[in-house]
């Protein structure tokens, strides 16, 4: 937990904090609109007596009383997909209108993706692109299982993605949910601290610039960008955004938020940023129950 | 065939034609073909596929887009794939009839749940069924209505699960009991 100490100054609560990410995460799934209600799934664990509890502040997910949600009916039936609760809230800023055209940019292993394709009532075209080939197949098998047929699989690098294979030239959104240092993983993830620190959220944080900047340029203008890390570092949030709006003509907006959150932080060590970054959400697991998370809402200039 | 004649491209999408008259490629299902497949052999509503379009990966592997594309469209995945064709019988996808075979009305046999786990698990069963032979869609109940489990294939008095293995289960006592 060493390395999050350097958050103690922007971190509302910081002992609160550091408790919260010591606790289990709970079992939540998503419900696959595209198949199902949250009231029939809730009915079909019920039936194999598995306690379900609705999470009141997002209807289509689910806490279920089992670790294995995968060995049930409503999982064999593509109805769920086992989701974090905060991992959910991405696609749901960007919300998607069905009929569009979406690009997710590192999509894999596919719960974001195909929870886009839900909201979009699997009606229009999600370009799920992931640069690496064993995750993707993880990917089309959980759209195969969740009944997607509104996605379009790709293999690239996307920080120079080409839309030509699709022969398409502008996407009407963008989601980022970019590679990062995972610090805000750590309930479920004992290890995720191993490899984080200042350094390594430097070092990835140019790439995460690169791809935002490439989903900003392929979206049309008027058209929504989201962007979103599981970690808390700045160097990984404000300073990527910060460094996209420097790069494009593109402005923050605002966003109604389901789960609690934080302002983003304007200045960080010594570096201050576009005070838009005020408008962007922080994510505390002592405030949400949830893992830790990032996101920001951006809309291309017309 | 002739170098000159089309053919498939195992690594590519591509459209297949609206009706057979329109076909290219020697053995390419045409959209008419496939949609009066699923009408006529599963009764799902004549509007199942409506402003889907379908693609053709390697001989036979037929995929269902909602959306409109012109192709053809070298990509790792492009929709669900739902059909396979260049048998003498084609035989729809587990994943396919999960999506589109809800509403099925023809060729559907419903299972109780003992059957329905066997089922799941990949197993031959022997079942009584006096309707036709070959692909049925497999249903059970669950939450109170019956759903698609995937594919089976009824011969001689025996059903045998077409489950992908990647696609059955075995539930550990305790789970997957429905009442």
């Amino acid at each position: 937990m060493d390395s999050l100490r350097r958050y103690e100054s922007i971190v509302p609560d910081f002992s609160a904090f550091l408790e919260a990410l010591t606790k289990p995460l709970p079992t939540t799934v998503r419900v696959n609109t595209i198949r199902a209600t949250p009231e029939r799934v809730k009915a079909a664990f019920e039936d194999e007596g598995i306690r379900v509890e609705r999470r009141e502040r997002i209807p289509t997910l689910l806490e279920v009383g089992t670790d294995k949600p995968g060995n049930t009916w409503p999982h064999v039936h593509g109805w769920i997909h086992g989701q974090e609760e905060v991992s959910t809230i991405p696609p749901r800023v960007l919300d998607p209108d069905p009929g569009g055209v979406v690009w997710e940019a590192a999509a894999a292993p596919g719960g974001k993706a195909t929870q886009l394709a839900a909201l979009m009532n699997d009606s229009g075209l999600v370009i799920a692109n992931d640069d690496n080939l064993g995750r993707l197949s993880a990917l089309r098998s959980n759209a195969d299982r969740l009944g997607v047929s509104s996605m379009a699989v790709t293999n690239q690098d996307a920080r120079n993605f080409s839309f030509d294979p699709l022969g398409i030239e502008a996407v009407d959104h963008a989601l980022v949910d970019a590679p990062c240092t995972c610090e805000g993983t750590l309930r479920k993830n004992p290890d995720a601290l191993s490899d984080a620190g200042a350094g390594a959220s430097r070092n990835i944080s140019s790439v995460q610039r690169d791809i935002l900047i490439r989903a900003i340029k392929a979206t049309r203008p008027g058209g929504k960008v989201v962007y979103s890390t599981c970690t808390f570092a700045p160097e990984e949030n404000e300073a990527v955004v910060d460094a996209a709006l420097e790069a494009t003509e593109t402005n923050v907006v605002d966003f109604e938020s389901p789960l609690p959150a934080e302002p983003g932080v304007e200045t960080w060590e010594g570096e201050s940023y576009d005070p838009a970054v005020q408008k962007t959400k922080r994510y505390y697991p002592h405030q949400t129950d949830t893992g830790g998370f990032y996101v920001a809402k951006l809309e291309v200039a017309e | 065939m002739t170098e000159d004649e089309p053919e498939n491209l195992s690594e590519t999408f591509e459209r297949v034609p609206s009706t057979a008259a329109e076909r290219v490629v020697e053995g390419r299902p045409s959209r008419a073909e496939i949609i009066d497949y699923w009408v006529d052999r599963f009764g799902v509503p004549k509007d199942t596929f409506d402003g889907a379009t379908f693609w053709e990966k390697g001989g036979g592997r037929i995929w269902v887009l909602n959306y409109e594309l012109s192709g053809p469209i070298s990509i790792e995945a492009l929709g669900l794939p739902i059909l396979r064709t260049r048998q003498e019988f084609w035989k729809p996808t587990t994943d396919a009839v999960r999506r589109f075979g809800a509403e099925a009305t023809e060729n559907v046999i419903h299972l109780e749940e003992p059957a329905a786990r066997a089922f799941l698990a990949g197993e031959k069963q022997e079942l009584p069924w006096d309707g036709d032979w070959g692909y049925l869609i497999v249903t059970h109940d669950i939450a109170g209505a019956a759903d698609p489990i995937g594919v089976g294939r009824y011969t001689y008095g025996t059903l045998q699960s077409m489950l992908p293995k990647g696609r059955r289960r075995e539930f550990e006592e305790g789970e997957g009991i429905s009442k």
